[in-house]
């Protein structure tokens, strides 16, 4: 690692003047991604501002038709909420898949969405749930907020400071881990509205994307046997050393039907 | 910059580099080498320790996230000569053959509490700690023992 300043701010203000001040700075949460982008000087930023002090970031609360999430909760309180077991279940598991226990205990909601790993969980989850991202300066659809590999609509000094998540009729999200990164080789998380269902897909191409053709055949009914003949184009879908185009497209399929099974 | 922590129940006040990891405080400065250094790269648990409580990566820790907090080791546990039931359940049940992963394994044990519930869900929780000795199933078994004891929790 390359030698950095540390600030750990009390507010957000506070944190937004320092940001600004540095020609070259970064925000810290959990550190599961940030850390190693560092040691491996991926990144050489001259500040890191710890955003574990700043009030208001954290907390799960439930609501009547969504649930809000604090940025810097980690996903082991996601994953172990029971408000949110009891409402929002497929989400809470989804947390408790993420990495392992002791990433669980360190990494957080906003860090995992900032950084957009094309291979992330939450990004599948908030972009099928049509949740609302909430920074310190406005509300954006997740629609809009994950735009490529790596890459989201922030401003570099914009904190993400929560999430909003429609409560949906059912939901679930389906994965093969990759045993060795932990990180998922493709994941799909299907969400059923009263009126649409969403299905999203993460690990299988450059960044979280939507299945169109997916979701057209689940609107219309809500069953595995409604993907039959459905094919996923593996144009485009990541290609490396873990898993052809081709596998990934096919995994999509398969994970789709486990979810919708798993939501039924 | 000037840090403060508790480290296994005394204060410890140090001057670090901001890009100082965890691990290295708590092996060079504190010389507290319980604590080892498998892969740095977040992947074998061998670094695991708790911090408030709860179980991380000491590698993928900088010492500054951790001020102002506690942080407990595998030094931590004995009590004098007496070792902690965790570690007496992996004395019995051959969890270690080299050692290398068992301070990560038994700190990371410790945080299952309740969910560890059978030897699948043991076997979950330890999925960030690797092993290249045992193949896992004397771990298992002591984890399963020291549960299944009415021991003292961490
Ligand atoms: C071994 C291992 C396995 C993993 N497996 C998985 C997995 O299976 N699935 C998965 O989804 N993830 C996985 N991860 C990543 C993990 O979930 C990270 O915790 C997460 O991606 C980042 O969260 P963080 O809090 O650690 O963020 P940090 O590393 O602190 O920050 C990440 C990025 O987000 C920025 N940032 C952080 N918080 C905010 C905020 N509130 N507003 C704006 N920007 C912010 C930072 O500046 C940085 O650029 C794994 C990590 C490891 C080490
Ligand atoms: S040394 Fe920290 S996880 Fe391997
Ligand atoms: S006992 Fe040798 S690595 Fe586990």
């Amino acid at each position: 690692m390359h030698p950095f300043e540390y600030l750990r701010p009390r507010g957000l203000a506070e944190a937004i003047a320092a940001f600004r001040a540095s020609h070259d700075a970064r925000w810290l949460a959990g550190g599961q991604t940030l850390i190693p982008t560092l040691k491996l000087r991926l990144a050489s930023p001259a500040l890191l501002i710890d955003l574990r002090e700043v009030p208001d970031l954290g907390g799960i609360r439930v609501e009547a038709d969504r649930v809000v999430i604090g940025a810097m909760t980690i996903h082991a309180e996601v994953a172990a909420s029971p408000e949110l077991r009891a409402a929002l279940p497929a989400l809470a598991t989804l947390a408790g898949g993420i990495g392992d226990r002791q990433v669980r205990n360190m990494g957080t909601l906003g860090g995992s969405i900032a950084a957009c790993d094309p291979a992330a969980d939450y990004p599948a989850a908030l972009l099928a749930l049509g949740a609302e991202i909430r920074t310190d300066r406005r509300a954006l659809s997740a629609d809009d907020f994950f735009l490529g590999m790596f890459e989201t609509a922030l401003e570099p000094d914009e904190v993400v400071t929560s999430v909003a998540v429609p409560l949906p009729r059912a939901a679930a999200y389906a994965r093969i881990d990759n045993p060795a990164s932990r990180y998922a080789l493709a994941g799909v998380f299907v969400a059923r509205f009263d009126d649409a269902v969403r299905v999203a897909v993460t690990g299988a191409a450059p960044a979280v994307f939507r299945a169109d053709a997916i979701e057209r055949a689940l609107s219309a009914d809500f069953s595995p046997a409604a993907l039959d003949g459905i094919a996923i184009d593996p144009d485009g879908l990541n290609e490396d050393m873990h898993a052809s185009a081709e596998y990934r497209a096919h995994l999509i399929g398969v994970l789709a039907r486990r979810a919708v099974v798993a939501a039924s | 910059m000037r840090i403060t922590l508790s480290v296994n129940g005394r204060e410890v006040v140090a001057e670090v580099e901001p890009r100082t990891l965890l691990v290295t405080l708590l092996r060079e400065r504190l010389a507290l080498t319980g604590t080892h250094v498998g892969c740095d790269t977040g992947q074998c648990g061998a670094c695991t320790v708790h911090l408030d409580g709860r179980a991380v990566k000491s590698c993928m820790v900088l010492a500054a996230q951790a001020d102002g907090r506690h942080v407990t080791t595998v030094e931590g546990l004995a009590d004098g000569d007496t070792l902690h039931p965790m570690q007496e359940a992996f004395r019995e049940h051959h969890a270690l053959q080299c050692g290398f992963c068992t301070p990560g394994m038994v700190m990371a044990a410790l945080d299952l509490g309740a969910e560890a519930s059978d030897s699948r869900a043991v076997r979950d929780g330890l999925d960030g700690n690797l092993c290249r000795c045992t193949g896992y199933h004397g771990i298992v078994e002591a984890v399963m023992a020291a549960r299944s004891r009415a021991d003292a929790p961490l």
